[in-house]
């Protein structure tokens, strides 16, 4: 393999496996947990190397793991005193944590070979440097293997636990009745959560893990309803996001992991503007046919609702109707002229009147108002 | 006799209540959210001077109402009048009581600081409130019985008791329309007396007051006029006249089993249903 | 300690820096109590996140590294992160930590690439970031301190002037609606004086740190009082505390840098505030529950 294709495939196993894990942060609303869990492994990465462990060894992945894990645990009992909310609880511990890491690194710097610009922002130019040599033999990259191995971790897990994991997310009471310890699925996840940023840190850094687990499982939960087909499409979004961030990196001689940001807000944007149904654009021309639809039937309605009454004749004058609407007279002719070609209103002089059409269009209004029953002996109908 | 006497709220408006004798005037009122209908061309004069209710089951877009008279949720189509002009020409003579769960109690200021805050509005920008304003609060505190509590922290209240603060946040805007969302929602006894004691004063004065009610069983002893609402309005008028089992039946479709007040009498050759229907129904 | 003190008014940089760190602690202190206070909290990560393209780009277009210049870029584009996630967040499916990790993430990996390119080199770590990323306290001289301090007193002007206004906002925005306020208006000039508070202190404590200092003080004063005023007050005294003992460790430990020193300074103070608070602290709250429990024994073996 070519340094360029380990280098690729190093981003994409990493953002892979940050997309599966982030999918359940993003529906779990905790997205900045995230951002907390990334920064705040930190310290336990510094720990770690400080024990005498080094990247790549099960004590830093340990440690890791075990910081990202206490921050959650540290918000979440913050939060139980009832004395902070939550996002400032999460505002509080992880700068702490964070800081603390950074102190530690500068006062031991001595004794820690350990880059924090490298931790945070990523190195993956290097990454096809360090091998990993067994029995003697070059088995590939080092960051490969570590990325590769958060991949499997977490499709197993995913995989696994998917019921479980599903039903904890949309319905966390039902998963308690059913036996399902919330708690305990809670905690697994953000050890998940952990060992991923961690393993992930070499290739985009700390900072950047977030954009990786956040942005292909929003943008995939714009495309899709159902969860077995959101895990893989966030997966194939990060791994899209990965490939075009290093080209763009090697286009501009930029930096490899800011460039895979960029990516990730590029494809975000992409899905955000032109998802067929919730992007933005279909979104706006959902809503004016909507509109013009709705338009129309609140005239039928209100038609049929001051039919046979006195007020009739001045409540369903063309020249006025704008007026009892409070509408501009350009959408009364529009909706007009729509109810007129639905064959649902009919002229008669300078009033609007109702034809079969419109006014069961206006019945079914009332029966969707009202569905037990009530929508049956409409009196003047 | 159910044509001329329960007044059907067409004729009411060309007949009894001219639109600009009306503290509240709702005309063709269509509220929609995600262009799904909440509220559907609802037409609506509330007399000045009643201690109305309205009533309607969860859903049926009560608070909405409220919260479109004041400008809070854009409208569709429809005209809101308060005394004849819109919310913007009036605001000072509205006063809005919200629903409690709608702030954070934990936030950090005193009974007497929320109450004070009824009074920013007359103040303008930049001036601060002085001598005048707190005595202003310390009166209303006084009229809900809760001027010994003034300097608490709010967070220390009872549910009952930040009702009252609100209320007491309303009296000091010395408005002439008072609207109240479910201000009887989880107070206590003392507290719903109070309160209702209160709004009867200040209907005694004058005062228009409209509230989002749910406990249909004291609808007849607290209000004297009421609107009944599901997504449309069902019916609306004189308690004693529209408060009626039929009307309760159109509203919560079946599912109300109780009505306060006796039925109208029908009259000879209808059945009461069919005039209701006519009515309220195309 | 003492020493520490002494340094502070001996040392001239010494000096600078903790005036200047006192100055930024104190205006994000009174700053962040509505921040917190509308659980807006995170909001100012994302800013400081934010800021970092606008810091490269504004010494790209104007190829000039004075303060000033970075410092209006850095509020640029600090407020079109702040603008991207309230966009985001009204949107279908799209909640506001998402908005919040999404915008923070993505601006500040394009401030990244764009500091990569403009420096020619690829790796981040030569390319100067640290002074961004943690902040270059140490390099503050008289000139910073007097702009941080006109800066910030700027904006803490506008909040004692729009003080009622925002008070209100913060406590019931609908009643501040009714009552005929411009909310919207309103909402984005506090959003605005946010990004002020942070761009003010990105140069000293840098971009990951820089929301730490607008949450911590504020969540500390919460505890000790239930005035909004004194909570702001009290905030801002815990920030200038912090920020100067903060300046203060980290010239007497060198190595330990000035910004990580300025979030734990403040940090402690929050979590002292959490325990020993007359009224709300855990500590306190624990004794006055074991009186009671006291109380009520003895009241029981009496009858």
């Amino acid at each position: 393999m070519t340094p360029q294709t380990e280098i690729q495939l190093i981003a994409v196993a990493a953002a892979a496996a940050c997309a599966l894990s982030g999918t359940f942060l993003v529906l779990r609303r905790m997205a900045m947990i995230a951002d907390a869990v990334s920064h705040a492994v930190l310290p336990g990465i510094v720990i770690a190397f400080l024990l005498g462990g080094g990247l790549g060894s099960p004590l830093l992945a340990f440690g890791a793991a075990l910081s990202g894990v206490a921050t959650v645990a540290l918000v979440e009992a913050l939060q139980r005193t009832k004395l902070v909310k939550e996002d400032t609880a999460i505002g509080l511990v992880f700068p702490a944590l964070f800081a603390f890491g950074v102190v530690l690194v500068s006062r031991y710097a001595d004794h820690v070979h350990l880059d924090v610009d490298a931790v945070l922002l990523g190195e993956l130019a290097f990454a096809p440097f360090e091998r990993m040599i067994i029995a003697g033999r070059d088995v590939g990259p080092r960051a490969l293997w570590i990325a590769g191995g958060a991949l499997v971790l977490n499709v197993a897990a995913v995989s696994v636990f998917f019921k479980e994991l599903k039903l904890v997310t949309f319905d966390p009471a039902l998963a308690a009745a059913l036996g399902f310890s919330p708690l305990l699925l809670h905690y697994g996840l953000m050890t998940l959560v952990s060992a991923t940023a961690v393993a992930s840190f070499d290739a985009v850094g700390l900072v950047l893990v977030v954009a990786l687990m956040v942005g292909p499982a929003a943008a995939a939960w714009l495309l899709t309803d159902r969860l077995a087909v959101l895990l893989p499409l966030a997966a194939g979004l990060g791994a899209t996001s990965a490939v075009a961030g290093y080209w763009l990196a090697r286009w501009f001689d930029a930096s490899i992991a800011g460039a895979m940001a960029v990516c990730v807000g590029l494809v975000f944007l992409l899905v955000f503007s032109f998802a067929p149904r919730r992007g933005l654009l279909a979104r706006r021309r959902m809503l004016a046919t909507q509109r013009r639809e709705f338009a129309m039937t609140l005239l039928a309605v209100h038609l049929a609702q001051h039919e046979g009454t006195v007020d009739e004749a001045d409540e369903s004058r063309l020249a006025s109707l704008h007026l009892h609407l409070h509408w501009d007279e350009d959408r009364l002719r529009r909706t007009v002229r729509d109810g007129l070609n639905r064959g649902w209103l009919r002229r008669e002089d300078d009033r609007l009147l109702l034809e079969d059409a419109g006014r069961s269009a206006a019945r079914t209004v009332f029966a969707r108002a009202w569905p037990q029953g009530t929508g049956t002996t409409p009196h003047r109908i | 006799m159910n044509d001329d006497v329960v007044k059907n709220r067409h004729t009411e408006t060309s007949t009894v209540h001219p639109a600009t004798d009306a503290a509240v005037s709702v005309h063709d009122l269509t509220v929609a959210y995600r262009e799904q209908p909440v509220l559907w061309d609802v037409d609506l004069d509330i007399p000045s001077g009643v201690l109305a209710a309205i009533v309607g089951p969860n859903g049926a877009g009560k608070t909405t109402l409220l919260k479109s008279l004041l400008d809070l949720v854009p409208s569709v189509s429809g005209r809101i009048r308060f005394h004849g002009e819109p919310f913007r020409a009036r605001r000072r003579d509205v006063a809005y009581v919200p629903q409690r769960g709608s702030v954070d109690w934990d936030f950090p200021t005193t009974v007497a600081d929320v109450v004070t805050m009824g009074t920013y509005r007359r103040l303008g920008w930049l001036r601060r409130p002085g001598h005048t304003e707190h005595e202003a609060a310390m009166t209303a505190l006084r009229r809900v019985g809760m001027a010994d509590l003034a300097t608490r922290q709010i967070s220390e209240l009872s549910g009952g008791q930040q009702q009252r603060v609100f209320l007491a946040r309303a009296l000091v805007q010395d408005a002439s329309v008072y609207i109240m969302d479910e201000p009887f929602q989880g107070v206590d006894a003392t507290t719903e007396r109070t309160i209702i004691e209160l709004l009867k004063e200040l209907r005694g004065e004058g005062r228009t007051v409209l509230v989002v009610h749910h406990d249909l069983q004291t609808v007849p002893d607290y209000f004297d006029w009421v609107a009944l609402l599901n997504v449309r309005l069902v019916a609306a008028g004189p308690v004693r006249e529209v408060f009626t089992q039929e009307n309760l039946r159109l509203a919560y479709g079946g599912r109300v089993g109780f009505a306060g007040t006796k039925e109208p009498t029908s009259g000879p050759d209808k059945d009461p249903t069919s005039s209701y229907m006519g009515r309220i129904r195309p | 300690m003492s020493e520490a003190l002494q340094l502070l008014w001996t040392d001239y940089t010494l000096r600078n820096v903790a005036a200047g760190t006192a100055v930024l602690g104190a205006v994000s202190g009174a700053l962040g109590c509505f921040a917190v206070l509308r659980r807006r909290s995170l909001l100012g990560d994302a800013v400081s996140h934010a800021a970092l393209p606008g810091i490269v780009l504004a010494w790209l277009l104007t190829g000039s590294k004075a303060a000033p210049v970075l410092v209006a870029g850095a509020g640029i584009t600090g407020w079109l992160g702040a603008a991207a996630v309230s966009a985001l967040a009204r949107r279908e499916r799209i909640r506001e930590d998402t908005a919040l990790a999404l915008v923070l993430s993505v601006f500040f990996g394009a401030g990244l690439m764009l500091l990569t390119v403009v420096q020619g080199r690829p790796d981040a770590s030569q390319a100067g970031l640290d002074t961004f990323l943690f902040g270059q306290a140490a390099a503050l001289v008289e000139r910073d301190v007097l702009t941080m301090g006109a800066v910030g007193g700027v904006a803490v002007l506008v909040l004692a002037l729009f003080w009622k206004e925002f008070k209100l906002l913060s406590f019931d925005a609908d009643a501040a609606a009714v009552a005929g306020y411009p909310v919207k208006l309103l909402d984005h000039l506090l959003t605005l004086l946010l990004v002020v508070a942070v761009v003010v202190g990105l140069q000293a404590v840098g971009v990951v740190l820089m929301s730490s200092l607008l949450i911590a003080p504020a969540a500390a004063a919460r505890q000790w009082t239930n005035r909004l005023g004194r909570m702001v007050v009290l905030a801002a005294v815990i920030g200038a505390m912090s920020g100067a003992l903060g300046a203060a460790v980290s010239g007497l430990a060198p190595g330990i840098p000035t910004g990580p020193a300025v979030v734990l300074a403040a940090t402690a103070a929050f979590v002292v505030s959490l325990l020993f608070s007359p009224s709300r602290g855990l500590v306190s709250r624990r004794l006055r529950a074991a009186a009671r429990d006291r109380r009520l024994r003895s009241e029981g073996d009496a009858s």
